[in-house]
């Protein structure tokens, strides 16, 4: 599973924060040295971001031997196109059910006030889950609802048989189910900084004007929860999109994944001739994620258009 | 018939008596403040009108209807909190026109509806700004014009004044007081800062650890306090001995006697501050060592009075 970064979500305090300043902040360099501060970063997004993507886009687009169309081309047509709309469909089904579902989740515990210890014990429990991943979890559901898994078996005793039923571990339903254990925790992390930024004088406020209690979430809520529903969609959709062990595991490496199709080039089982449609679904994967947060940016930047 | 009215309201939160016996009514149009110091059940009082806190027992009344059961979308109590409660995604004159809109009024009659309430505040120029780039004062202004807006049956105010800077604090009470007598619209304001209730209320309704201590006019709260509790937190007041026992009398009660040697009580000047048209005069007393502070026309202070010198005291007889 990708990191794709910490996403500032929640409300800053309007009043500031205080202005006793760190020891980090007391030390401050002449102002002509100050851009040495950012070589790092430049260098961090130069050498793993910057340079691996120029050179994969290089490799991708250079000219097929005794083939008539492109890599690039070949890399979005046939098979290779159905394995990225099953995987953007597996991304955007997981992406979806995740946010609604953990947002559910996040509102349901925040609105239990005891025991005490439960809300700390459900932020610990989704920080695991939402990080759990790759062979560990799939191995996790192969024994639970495996063709042999101890609940299929259970289900099995009072009569309906999963397989019969059409579902398998490794087919779509079972992905999504698996992608949906790391999937909703993460949307929990997500939204619990979110629902504690809506001030409780904002729903009271409503409550006095009038406003019952879906008018509230309707006019003032949702309105105001938009940005961070809207990162943790794109956040929960590229961490689908690019996972890769756990589907590779379920499936046994059948999967009809992009992200295993490019393992199949990694490991060096080249067509003749092909050897470059590895990097094209890469490059092409890249390509997908710009323009997924080009829209993310489009859209948020609407949706936060009040906070200007 | 009152507009609200508590019977005998309590409310505890676990071991805490928050509110005993809670009984007061307000009559149509009226203003009146719940004075005392934090913890005192002022504002779980209000919230508990405005339908955010339950009541253990007895009732409230709007008229002649119990709301007690009623939820608080359903009361229709225009309230304004101490501060931030503007919707921040929605402009101002949004923000004013939501209860209107919540209810069904249609858009241009709401939006016309919002702009006189926004000229009944003095604001209606910066109808299309967000709240974070109006200042304090006019958010607590637009706040006011929100609660107003829906026409409620009653006003209630929780510290609406607090988080303002001293200046904008007398501007807004200023605005409060001639919305509730321009609109006549029954007013509950809790706050703890007695000079804000002294000015701004018809009646002031004194607390402490969730009891009444009295109900009065401001002026009959100051000038007979009902027990030694609204005595010392409303105005300052001096204890003094006479006897055998000890007598209350405010700063401003008490005369300076420079050749009095007669006077009733004497003692050392310790202090002496000039505040305009006052000054406020220290005074360590001779036979009990207790202190006490004289409020004199700073023009009337004779050249005698310094620091160190011994003076005599009396009661104003008035």
């Amino acid at each position: 599973m990708a990191r794709t970064g910490i996403l500032s979500l929640g409300q800053s305090d309007p009043k500031g924060g205080s202005h006793t300043r760190t020891p980090l902040q007391r030390f401050q360099l002449p102002v002509k040295f100050k851009p040495i501060g950012l070589v790092p970063f430049f260098g961090f997004v130069g050498l793993f971001l910057v340079w691996p993507a120029i050179s994969l886009f290089r490799l991708a687009i250079q000219p097929t031997k005794n083939s008539d169309i492109s890599a690039m081309r070949e890399a979005i047509t046939g098979d290779y196109l159905d394995s990225f709309i099953y995987t953007i469909k597996l991304s955007l089904l997981t992406a979806l059910l995740g946010v609604l579902l953990g947002s559910l989740l996040a509102a349901s515990v925040l609105r239990i006030e005891r025991p005490k210890w439960f809300r700390n014990f459900m932020t610990s429990f989704a920080g695991v889950a939402a990080n759990l991943g790759g062979i560990p979890l799939a191995f996790a559901f192969i024994a639970a609802l495996g063709t042999q898994g101890l609940i299929t078996k259970m289900i099995d005793y009072f009569g309906v048989n999963l397989s019969d039923a059409g579902f398998r571990i490794s087919n779509f339903a079972g992905i999504t189910i698996v992608y949906l254990y790391f999937q909703i925790p993460l949307m929990f992390l997500i939204m619990v900084p979110a629902f504690n930024g809506l001030r409780a004088s904002w729903s009271e406020s409503a409550a006095s004007l009038g406003a019952a209690p879906w008018q509230y979430w309707r006019y003032v809520g949702l309105p105001l929860l938009t940005p961070a529903l809207l990162g943790g969609f794109l956040l929960l959709f590229s961490n689908a999109f690019s996972a890769y062990a756990t589907a590779y595991a379920l499936s046994s490496g059948g999967a009809r994944l992009v992200p295993v199709q490019i393992r199949f080039f990694l490991q060096g089982n080249t067509i003749t001739g092909k050897d470059n449609l590895g990097y094209a679904l890469a490059a092409w994967m890249i390509i997908i994620m710009l323009i997924t947060m080009t829209g993310y940016l489009f859209v948020r930047r609407r949706a936060e258009k009040w906070q200007q | 018939m009152s507009a609200l009215e508590f019977v005998n309201v309590s409310k505890s939160f676990g071991d805490v008596n928050a509110l005993s016996n809670f009984t007061i009514a307000l009559e149509q149009g009226e203003l009146v403040s719940l004075l005392g110091p934090s913890g005192c059940g002022k504002t779980t009082a209000l919230r508990i009108a405005a339908g955010f806190e339950t009541s253990d027992t007895g009732s409230i009344l709007l008229g002649s209807t119990n709301i007690i059961g009623l939820p608080a979308h359903q009361r229709r109590m225009g309230m304004v909190f101490q501060s931030y409660s503007l919707f921040p995604h929605l402009n101002i004159r949004d923000n004013v026109a939501f209860g209107l809109k919540v209810g069904g009024v249609p858009g241009d009659v709401r939006k016309k509806r919002a702009e006189e309430m926004l000229d009944l505040v003095r604001l209606s120029d910066l109808g299309h700004r967000m709240p974070h780039q109006i200042s304090g004062g006019q958010q607590q202004r637009v706040a006011l014009a929100r609660a107003l807006a829906t026409e409620p049956h009653v006003l209630l105010l929780d510290e609406p004044l607090s988080a303002l800077d001293a200046k904008i604090r007398v501007e807004v009470r200023d605005e409060i007081r001639r919305l509730n007598r321009d609109l006549g619209v029954t007013t509950m304001f809790v706050t703890h800062d007695q000079d804000e209730a002294m000015s701004i209320s018809d009646r002031i309704c004194v607390m402490d650890n969730g009891v009444i201590e009295q109900i009065g006019s401001p002026r009959n709260v100051y000038n007979n306090p009902a027990t030694s509790f609204v005595a010392h937190f409303v105005g300052s007041i001096n204890s003094l001995p006479r006897g055998n026992t000890r007598v209350l009398i405010r700063p401003e009660n008490l005369v300076l006697a420079t050749h009095d040697e007669s006077a009733q009580w004497r003692g050392a000047v310790t202090d002496i501050t000039f505040v305009g048209a006052f000054t406020k005069i220290a005074v360590v007393l001779d036979n009990d060592k207790s202190s006490v502070s004289v409020l004199a026309i700073s023009s009337q202070i004779d050249h005698n009075i310094a620091i160190g010198k011994n003076i005599g005291i009396n009661e104003e007889i008035r």
